[in-house]
Formats: C-alpha cells, structure tokens, sequence
C-alpha cells in the first residue's frame, strides 16, 4: 500500500500523483494521511483502485469519482462523490450538503448522516445513507435509487423525475410532485441489494417508496384552455 | 369629439398589452418563448466613435497591420486559449439546436481561429470534432456532464446565469426532448427538461471558490476557467467571480438569446449589455485585474461596430449567440437545400408568426432548422452551406472591427479605449459613463457645463 502524507504533499501535488502517476505505476491501494478536513481530495480519479483517506476531509471530495473506490474515515464537507460516473465512496462519519449532487454512477454509502440536498440532480447513481438525511434531498433527481435508512427532512424528492427514493423513517413533508407508492417485489429486492452492498441490517419490508407523480413531467406550451 | 378619439390605442393599454392579458386569461399560463428581449433598450447603437483626424492619427483601412489575437485565461490556466478574432461564439445547447447546427457553428469557429461554446446538455462528438476550440459548460443542471468531456475541452465556463434569464433555470419543452437528447440528459424522452437555477453541490461565493478549485484539480490546472454570470448586479458579481478564482468571466446582458424562457424574464429581468459591461470593467479595474482577468462581454452583440464598442469600453472578447443563429437562417423566409433557396413560409405561418418575427425556437418547429430536434426539419441546416455563413459573418465582423480600429488610430484591436467613444443619449451616457456627444458631460460623474 502507497501512503501518501496530504500535510507533506498537498492536495494539487497528490490529485497529480492519482492523474498522472497511478494509471502507470501498477498500485492498487494507496491511503491518504493527514487529511485534516482538505477541500477536493482525490478528484477526478480514472483508474480502478482502492483508496483510504484516513481522517475528515472537506468539500468535494472524490469528486467525479470514475472506477476507484474511496473511503474516508471520518466525516465529508459538502458535495462528496459529486458528480460520480462509477466505483465507491464510503464515508465513515457524516457527510454535508448535497452528497452525491449529480451523480450518474457508482454507489455511494454514508454511514452517519447527511445534510441538505443529498442527491440533488442524481443520474442514476445508487445512494445509501445510514442515518438520516436533511431538506430537499432527492431534489430534481433524475435516475438512480437513494435508500434512507434514518429519517428524511422536509421536500423529500422535489421534483422527481425518475430516480426512487426508500426511506425508513419518518418522512417530514414530500416535495412538490414526489409521492408515496406502494413498494413492489423489485422494490424489496432493490433495497435489500443496496442494504448488502452498504452492510447495514434492515429490513426491506420496514421501507417506504417515493417517486413521482409525473405531473410536472410536462409544461403544457399548446394549452388551449378556451371556454 | 373627434373621430379620431374613437380610434386611440392606450398607452398603457396597448394592443401588446391587451392581447397579453387576453392570452393571460384564456390559458393560466405565462408565455414561454425564444430569441432575447424585443424591446428598445440602451445599446451600443447609442454609442458611435471619435476616429482620427488633425489631433489623432488614423491608420490606413486596408493596408496598415490591425491585431486581433486575443488571449484568454491567462490568470492561471497553463494553457491559455489563443484566438485569431476576438469573437467568440456563445454557449447553446445541443437539444436547443440540431447536431447538424453544432457542427457547423464548430466548424466555422475553426475556419475562424475563434471557440465555440456547449451548452446544457453536455457536449456531442460532431461538436467536438469540428471544433478546434471548445468551451465546456458546467452549468447548474449537470445534465450530460462528465470527467471524460471535461478533460477533452480547451476551457471550462461554469455558468451562474443568462442574460436573458438571470435567476431562472433553463428550459427544454419535451417537444424537442428526443431520443439522442433524452439519453444524453438522463430523462425520458418527451418530458420537460427543467435545469435548476442554482449549482446543485454550492450556494456562495465562498463555496463557488472550492468548485473553481475542485474543476483546476480535476483538469490538473491546464484549462482556463470561465465564469459567465447573468446581468443583473454585475459589479458585485464580476468582484465575488474574480475572488472565486476565475480565469475569464462572461457578462451576459439582457438582450441576450434563449431557446425557451419566460418572456417576463426576457423581457423583465437584467440590465442591458450596455450598463453590464461598464461595471464589469469597474469591478476589474477596482480590483486591479485589467490584463489578469479577461473580460468577455455578450448580449445582443450583432456588428462589427457592437464588437468594436465592447472592446473599447474594455471587453477584452466577444460572444454571439443569436448573431449567429440568424446567420445560419433563424428568420430567414427560406432555407437552402442543395443550393436552391426553399420558402419557408408555410412553416411560419403554421406557428402563427412570419420571418423576422418568429421566436418559437421552444416549439422545436424551426421553419429553417436552427433550433429543432425534428429528423426533417433538422435536416434544412447543411453544416457545409452552415459552417460558410457563420465563418463569413464573423469574417466581416472581424474585418469591420478592423476597419473602426485603424479608423482610432488603433494598430491593434485591443487598444480600442474608452476615449475614443461618446454617447448619443443621456441614457447610454450614464450606463456607459462615457461623455454625452459633443459635451465633456457625463451625466452622474461630471457636472453639466
């Protein structure tokens, strides 16, 4: 394993050693010292991997993730695994606001929970939280499954496309166009999946789904509304 | 009382405003449209330029050397964007435009030496390919953004807002929602794109200063970084877009284009491109970043003579987006098929609007195929016959350019200033403040005489 000393190196000097150095070198498992809460930690990443970050880090981290799998051992600033193509991320701790914003792949498990807007504008990403998740999470989500294992916060799912939503818990209020649905076969098999994958024990049976009522789907521009 | 009386239009209650009400109330719904603001605001027609005579020198108009390179991204970015004109082409999205239309507004930007822009959506091999330059969006929706597109764009323009719809998220009616478009957005297809009108993973200007970062890291600190935010309070905004780490910031005025806004925001929301500027300049000026911070200013921008204005009060470039749309045919009453000019007529009159009128690019039934998805209507922009009208007309852009620069004296386009330009009107004079025509006055800086 490659330990790399964030204190020592620094961030631009270590998301250069992942860009340019790694794809090359044959390493496969590289950990991260000395984080200290760091903003855009191991961005960009292309080549399959496995990376440890040993501590908080801050904004952005693992951002447009593709192929590694990312592990922070703490917590995570907003806008983790932003915009993530494929591989993981996994935060030990709690994670911000918006964690896993436009995600189009990949998986993403909190352990803790999360603040505002957890998978806002996902696309297609898969988003596992252990605790709880704060207002408007979900927002505009366009594909992909987020599986709630705590409570969710107000406006869950506003504005849903096609992206699903499980939650446990108590549910604060809905947002605009999300509904609650009746959980299915593939449903149960979704979550309990996604549950595996994260190692949490829940039971599937406990969830609630919620996706969209599709009435904001379309803008009628041609109303004719005449009478 | 005379008989005229019975035939005055109110004022206030004009016809536009009475059929805006009558629609208002027919349908519950606000009006959606494309194409930028259709009123008269202060512009750079307001404007006009003291060239050389006994006290200033004039260069000779088709002889003498005029520069026009341009260089953006200079502040940071190891591999600043080198331009042969300082015309560039703004972002417009493939879904608002055809592919074809993508093609050739890249392929005429490379004839040109200049860039052409993504918009939302992401960004499609034909323009990619056609375009030796290319400026990648990363806009609030996200919708077709990845790594793999990132690292293959010259330069990143992370977009706040629009001129013509500050504060407001763009719009793709699910009429032009294709197949191709659907997939590359992640949506069904048919259903309304919606974009949000704020970036999804920050809120601040604190937070907009990580993402610069966060984008630098991931493209390993190469591509210039542009900031383009919607007119409105552009002094403030050009200050925060500076501190946030900004390579180039875009100001885009309220007569810039749209392919599907609220026409309240079109028409309602912004300062024109005029005012816009000048803070921008003011801010940088303030800042001490003339020269580290480039400047492109877009909105309307149609001339030789808007370019050459927008320089000379301290754009160091250009953006034209509608420009370049009507080059390509947007209101044409015909499109060229197999070189033969083909009325489109009939088309408009199916929307209800004629050529010179039409702002439907949000039905997706362009009459000539600029802003469509339709396979046959698409089909009615050629990306060779295309690609030539654009690169003519910012050919002939760029030769007017010239031309208003040697007339100042000016071996080098970029040494336009603001002294050699006065106002028309009390209005311009102020927003620009630049000497009313004819006065030493500048209303609000200096005292009448």
């Amino acid at each position: 394993m490659e330990s790399l000393d964030l204190h020592k190196i620094g961030v631009r000097d270590i998301n250069q050693y992942f860009h340019k150095e790694l794809p090359s070198n044959g390493i496969k498992e590289i950990e991260i010292i000395n984080s200290a809460g760091e903003h855009n930690i191991a961005v960009g990443i292309e080549t399959p991997c496995d990376i440890d970050i040993r501590g908080h880090a801050g904004y952005y981290v693992a951002g447009m993730n593709k192929n590694a799998n990312i592990t922070v051992h703490g917590n995570a600033g907003p806008g983790a695994a932003e915009n993530m193509m494929s591989g993981s991320v996994r935060i030990k701790g709690f994670a911000s606001s918006a964690a896993g914003a436009s995600g189009h792949g990949g998986i993403l498990v909190v352990e803790g929970d999360t603040s505002l807007r957890c998978g806002i504008s996902m696309k297609g990403i898969d988003i596992v939280i252990g605790g709880s998740v704060g207002n408007f999470s979900g927002f505009m989500a366009q594909a992909g499954r987020m599986v709630i294992c705590g409570d969710a916060g107000e406006g869950l799912g506003d504005s849903l496309y096609e992206a699903v939503i499980y939650v446990k818990g108590a549910i604060k209020s809905l947002g605009a166009d999300a509904q609650l649905e009746p959980m299915t076969e593939s449903d149960y098999e979704s979550v309990q999946e996604l549950l595996d994958f994260s190692g949490f024990e829940h039971n599937p049976k406990d969830f609630k789904r919620v996706a969209s009522a599709k009435q904001l789907y379309n803008w009628n521009a041609d109303a004719e509304q005449e009478y | 009382m005379s008989e005229t009386n019975y035939h005055e239009e109110s004022a206030g209650f004009s016809s536009k405003t009475i059929d805006y009400i009558q629609r208002a109330s027919s349908t519950g719904l606000y009006e959606i449209r494309g194409i930028g603001a259709k009123r008269a605001l202060p512009s750079f027609d307001d404007l006009v330029f003291l060239a050389g005579s006994a006290s200033r020198y004039p260069l000779e108009g088709y002889r003498e050397k005029c520069t026009t390179k341009t260089v953006l991204g200079t502040r940071f970015a190891k591999k600043p964007i080198v331009l042969d004109t300082p015309i560039t082409i703004a972002g417009m999205s493939f879904g608002a435009l055809s592919a074809n239309v993508k093609e050739a507004l890249g392929t005429a930007a490379t004839n040109m030496g200049t860039t052409t822009t993504t918009g939302d959506g992401g960004m499609t091999p034909e323009e990619r390919n056609s375009s030796k330059t290319l400026v990648y969006q990363c806009l609030p929706s996200r919708y077709g953004f990845n790594p793999d597109d990132l690292r293959k764009a010259d330069a990143i323009e992370l977009v706040i807002g629009q001129g013509a719809k500050p504060g407001g998220g763009g719009m793709l009616l699910g009429q032009k929602v294709n197949e191709r478009v659907a997939q590359m957005r992640t949506l069904p297809q048919g259903v309304d794109q919606r974009s949000a009108c704020r970036h999804p993973d920050w809120t601040g200007p604190d937070d907009l200063a990580i993402k610069v970062a966060e984008l630098r890291e991931i493209t390993d600190w190469e591509k210039p970084i542009y900031i383009k935010i919607g007119a409105t309070r552009v002094y403030n905004d050009v200050k925060l877009a500076v501190h946030a780490g900004a390579d180039v910031i875009v100001v885009d005025g309220m007569q810039g284009g749209t392919a599907a806004t609220q026409t309240i925001f079109i028409e309602h929301i912004g300062i024109p491109t005029l005012a816009a500027l000048r803070q921008a300049v003011e801010a940088l000026e303030d800042m001490n970043m003339i020269g580290v911070v480039q400047l492109i200013a877009s909105g309307g921008i149609r001339t030789g003579a808007d370019v050459a204005k927008a320089l000379a009060m301290g754009a160091d470039a250009v953006a034209i987006g509608q420009g370049v749309m009507i080059s390509l045919g947007c209101n044409s009453g015909s499109y060229i098929h197999d070189g033969e000019h083909i009325s489109a007529q009939t088309e408009y009159e199916a929307l209800g609007t004629q050529a010179g009128a039409c702002h439907h690019c949000h039905t997706g039934l362009c009459p000539t195929g600029v802003t469509t998805q339709d396979p046959i209507l698409e089909q009615r922009i050629e990306p060779e016959v295309g690609a030539k009208h654009v690169t003519n007309y910012l050919k002939t852009l760029t030769m007017e350019l010239t031309t208003v620069a040697r007339a100042c004296g000016k071996s080098n386009v970029h040494h336009l200033e603001r002294e050699d330009l006065v106002a028309l009107t009390l209005e311009s004079a102020a927003m620009a403040k630049l000497p009313l025509a004819g006065t030493d006055w500048i209303p609000g800086v200096t005292d009448a005489k």
